[in-house]
């Protein structure tokens, strides 16, 4: 599913043209497609990559792998859906490829418990609410750095389900693991996304 | 009043993520609403777990406005010429 991820949705009837173009071999509508469709698949990658040169390159990789499979495009489909699922699959393809960067133990940022089962240190209410609070770019900002603080593994997690909105069953596809794992890196994932935001809401005022 | 004792906390954290998508069984989400009845340490685990997941969101999604690099459109285009 694809609601508000920041991919485009033209109109059902300019989609289903485009498509008809494009599978009858006009290279006009090629154009159209990559100049409709780039901007959103490029913010994409950039999530994914971290890497402008990188997120340009799945990019244009995930066009061409359009370009050879439309004929396969499936009239029951959303032709961005379809796009988004193929430059999330480059996208992945380019980070396995990339250095790794150093990461720290996510169990550091998971809640700690004591023996009878309560919290080492209780949770506290966030002071402010989260939808006002992330309008501001300095939020944004804290928000971006603590997500890509999480190891790889539970960061990508996070980003397929959470922010791109895949289904467990499609992130687990995706990166060829099970659902249960999906599940699993995603709950300690948003754990330790909470543990790192914590320090900057608790103190806010409401 | 029941006698039952509490689920801990470890647990209500646990299983937090299947608690909010609505895939607990009706027993254990019913333990699990007693508890956070009684527990404002994990009534507020759990609004500030919900509010990640909505910062985590709204921080990283940008307003679609702008238009593509031209440079990466022509470098698109120029590549499947030769396919």
């Amino acid at each position: 599913m694809l609601a508000d991820s920041g991919v485009s949705d033209p109109s059902g009837a300019l989609s289903a043209d485009l498509v008809a173009r494009l599978q009858a071999g006009d290279s006009g509508a090629f154009e159209a497609l990559v100049r409709q469709h780039s901007m959103p698949l490029l913010r994409v990658a950039r999530r994914i990559l971290r890497s402008e040169e990188d997120a340009r390159d799945a990019v244009q990789d995930a066009f061409v792998s359009a370009y050879k499979s439309i004929a396969r495009f499936g009239s029951n489909s959303r032709l961005s859906t379809w796009l988004h699922r193929i430059v999330v699959n480059a996208s992945l393809m380019r980070l396995r490829t990339q250095r790794r960067h150093p990461e720290e133990d996510i169990e550091a940022h998971l809640p700690r418990f004591l023996e009878d089962g309560h919290q080492v240190e209780p949770s506290v209410a966030w002071g402010e609410s989260a939808d006002a609070v992330v309008q501001r770019e300095e939020v944004r900002g804290i928000v971006r750095a603590a997500i890509d603080r999480l190891p790889e593994q539970y960061r990508i997690v996070l980003l397929l389900r959470d922010i791109e909105e895949m289904t467990t069953e499609e992130t687990a596809e995706a990166l060829g693991i099970t659902a249960n794992a999906v599940k699993i890196r995603l709950h300690r994932a948003r754990q330790a996304l909470r543990t790192l935001l914590d320090p900057h809401m608790k103190g806010a005022t409401r | 009043m029941s006698k039952r004792p509490y689920l801990p906390c470890r647990e209500i954290i646990a299983f937090l993520a299947d608690y909010l998508d609505g895939s607990l069984a009706p027993e254990t989400r019913s333990e699990f609403d007693r508890h956070l009845g009684v527990c404002p340490s994990c009534v507020a685990y759990l609004a500030s777990y919900r509010d990640t997941i909505r910062m985590a969101k709204a921080a990283s999604i940008e307003a679609d406005a702008g238009e593509p690099p031209e440079d990466l459109v022509k470098a698109i285009v120029a590549s499947v010429r030769g396919e």
